[in-house]
């Protein structure tokens, strides 16, 4: 009986899921002591309301990104970090092209569709370009999407005159908002919509593979007749789109291009949730709902501290400790010291 | 023989910079000779300085270094600017967006310098860490001027003036309405149970706003539930105010620390089924705001935002005043602050007294806010 239990727990441990979701336990841990409601999920003015719902909704964009970092992490073995000035710039095209050029509009100017197209082709142009730098020139991903991350802004102002552009109509807030009576915010739709299809894409045709064996050896994978050029653009045009999807979800929420906020920091925030979904950075073999339970993970974190009531100019600290705190958990000298440690005890217990 | 070489690179190196500092100290030479030659004209008529430099062909480089365009605000203050500087009015304004960087405006300064510009004005996207670029403007022998936040200095003839809000008397001025409203009503401190949503921490703004409510809620007992960062938008503004309200079903007071913090604030009220305004008796959740904006306003009429009490962003004319003043070879005040005015829907406060000074609250209609430019 004893014996069988243990093997369980061996077998639990070596899950490739259970670390990120320890770590999401355990912030969401704190909760229960701290905040007993935080897990209330009631129904307030149609809509569902609670903590949980906070973090499962202002998660969403993160977790489009953290798919799209994936990918592209296990491909090139390095990480796009103009998302964020990407989102800026779909965002940016989108709400222009909607308020017809103007500031603030309170009808739409153009068919949202075309708009939302334009922006979605710009940010896969986005992609597109990095992808060429990285596949075709060969040159290191965080050098090559730093172009994007300084001149990204610089371009979403130029589309947006420096403004921040308002689309004050009710349509334009679906997205981030809620469709009609339907009590789930809509950021949720697309976030578990993009993993859903990119799950799918990947399960139904080789892609997933090989993203995976570039990653590992991009020579060999060439050598048994794999284009990996191909590949790794292929994976920074999906993170281009991914972005621009992001992107308009996040302009949706506040009806407004914000040139200089939209996705602000959001790369980083990406990397880490790749990070803690217990991903190599340095490419080959990945674990997409790792990240996305990653990115969740950070989205808690926020939330809790808020409900924690720590206050403003402290936040980062705490934040920075818990970060801190999770990437020992995950880090494979710690790891190797835990396993060792469980199996010094299973032995001594046997001996006994 | 890379020992020689190195040699030679250093004192080329050397005699350029030497150039350097003797072209800049030229330019000031003739730009002092030139103010003398102004002063007279100026004193004769005070109006027509703009118009009598662009008749004597000199042209006033000014380097602006703006924070970034992260509000209507903001946009304003650019507006401004630009509008001020105009090549008609005889200026060549060298404008910079740092996108909230500091290292960016940073950069920018030093290119400023480089270009040899007249003055230097700086909107600066935090308080600290502004010693040593400004130590280097002031070896350039080039005057700055700090507009909006303040900048704290170990030395503070590293700037010329600075020119703004006084942000502690905007935050006393609000609480000050906040206290005669509450009397007005029949409201104890203890019924106003408010909710803080700061501004980007160690800004200018934040600081003056969030004292001016935290020093009238400790004298007059109010209620303070909470304060946290919204960093001055939207997004961040409507993340908070969802967590407050759970956090805190009794709130019945917002304490936005600008336009946009509301807007993403009153999305939030409004998504979790309350309802904003001035009668906190029955309910209604009042929310307070900072900057006065067109859009801020508008939302002021709608009875959305209680009370907003303006941040004048229109700094350009006092930077000019500054700047012809130190042409005609004057001295200026240290601190200038631009006039600022209270706006409300609601008429039960006309007027607010803080230190003995009264200030006026001004009645919105329709007609105030389309004489709005910003």
């Amino acid at each position: 009986m004893n014996a069988k239990t243990k093997f369980d727990w061996g077998k639990l441990v070596h899950w490739r899921f259970f670390m990120p979701i320890v770590c999401l336990f355990l912030v969401l841990l704190v909760n229960v002591i701290q905040t007993p409601d935080f897990f209330v999920i009631s129904i307030n003015n149609g809509v569902l309301y609670g903590y949980l719902i906070d973090i499962i909704n202002r998660a969403s964009e993160l977790v489009i990104l953290a798919v799209g970092m994936t990918l592209v992490t296990a491909a090139s073995g390095g990480q796009d970090i103009s998302v964020g000035a990407v989102m800026a710039v779909a965002a940016g095209i989108c709400c222009q092209i909607l308020s017809g050029g103007a500031v603030s509009t309170n009808t739409l100017m153009a068919p949202m569709a075309i708009a939302i197209l334009a922006a979605l082709a710009a940010s896969v142009l986005c992609g597109a370009f990095n992808g060429f730098l990285v596949s075709v020139l060969g040159i290191q991903p965080m050098v090559a999407t730093l172009i994007l991350f300084t001149a990204g802004r610089g371009i979403a102002q130029l589309v947006t005159k420096g403004q921040i552009t308002y689309v004050r109509v009710d349509s334009y807030r679906v997205m981030g908002g809620y469709i009609g009576a339907c009590p789930v915010p809509t950021p949720v739709f697309f976030a578990i919509g993009v993993v859903l299809v990119v799950n799918l894409v990947l399960n139904k045709t080789a892609l997933g593979l090989y993203i995976e064996s570039v990653g590992v050896n991009g020579s060999a994978s060439r050598l048994v007749g794999l284009n990996s050029t191909h590949i790794k653009f292929l994976t920074y045009v999906i993170m281009g789109l991914l972005s621009g999807v992001a992107g308009i979800v996040a302009s949706s929420r506040i009806y407004s291009a914000d040139a200089n906020n939209i996705g602000l920091n959001l790369e980083m925030d990406a990397i880490l949730a790749v990070a803690l979904g217990g991903n190599n950075l340095g490419g080959g073999r990945f674990n997409l709902m790792g990240s996305v339970i990653g990115a969740y993970t950070i989205q808690a974190l926020t939330t809790t501290l808020y409900a924690m009531k720590v206050s403003a100019d402290q936040l980062p600290v705490y934040k920075a400790i818990v970060v801190i705190i999770i990437v020992v958990i995950q880090s494979p000298v710690f790891q190797k010291k835990f396993r060792s440690m469980r199996h010094g005890k299973a032995v001594t217990v046997n001996a006994g | 023989m890379k020992k020689w070489l190195s040699v030679i690179l250093a004192s080329v190196m050397a005699v350029s910079f030497t150039a350097c500092g003797n072209s800049s100290t030229a330019t000031n030479g003739a730009a002092n000779g030139d103010a003398s030659a102004a002063v007279s004209a100026a004193a004769s008529s005070d109006t027509g300085t703009a118009s009598m430099k662009t008749e004597s062909g000199k042209t006033i480089t000014v380097g602006f270094s703006q924070v970034g365009a992260e509000s209507d605000w903001r946009t304003a203050n650019t507006t401004s600017m630009k509008d001020t500087f105009s090549t008609a009015n005889g200026f060549n304004l060298v404008f910079d967006d740092a996108q909230q960087k500091q290292e960016n405006q940073i950069t920018a300064i030093r290119n400023f310098i480089q270009q040899e510009v007249d003055y230097i004005v700086l909107a600066p996207v935090t308080e600290t860490g502004w010693d040593t670029v400004l130590k280097e403007a002031k070896d350039a022998n080039i005057p700055v001027i700090i507009v909006d936040r303040m900048v704290k200095v170990s030395d503070e003839s590293l700037f010329t003036a600075w020119v703004g809000s006084n942000f502690k008397l905007e935050g006393q001025k609000a609480a000050a309405w906040l206290k005669n409203f509450a009397d007005a009503k029949g409201l104890k401190g203890s019924d106003l149970h408010i909710v803080d949503i700061q501004g980007t921490i160690g800004a200018s703004a934040q600081i003056g706003r969030t004292e001016g409510l935290e020093e009238a809620a400790k004298e007059y007992g109010w209620d303070l539930l909470a304060k946290e960062s919204g960093e001055f938008t939207q997004a961040k503004g409507q993340e908070v105010m969802e967590s407050f309200i759970k956090q805190y079903p009794n709130l019945n007071v917002v304490y936005c620390e600008n336009d946009n913090e509301a807007f993403g604030a009153i999305d939030a009220l409004t998504a979790a089924g309350k309802t904003v305004g001035p009668d906190i008796k029955n309910g209604q959740i009042m929310v307070l705001s900072f900057d006065s904006t067109k859009a801020g306003l508008t939302d002021t009429l709608k009875g959305k935002i209680t009370l907003n009490t303006e941040c004048n962003p229109l700094h350009g004319p006092r930077v000019k005043k500054i700047i012809d003043t130190l042409e005609s070879g004057g001295t200026v005040d240290k601190k200038a602050y631009v006039d600022e005015e209270m706006f409300s829907a609601d008429t039960t406060v006309t007027q607010v007294s803080v230190g003995g000074e009264n200030f006026n609250v001004t009645k919105l209609t329709q007609e105030v806010l389309d004489k709005r430019a910003y």
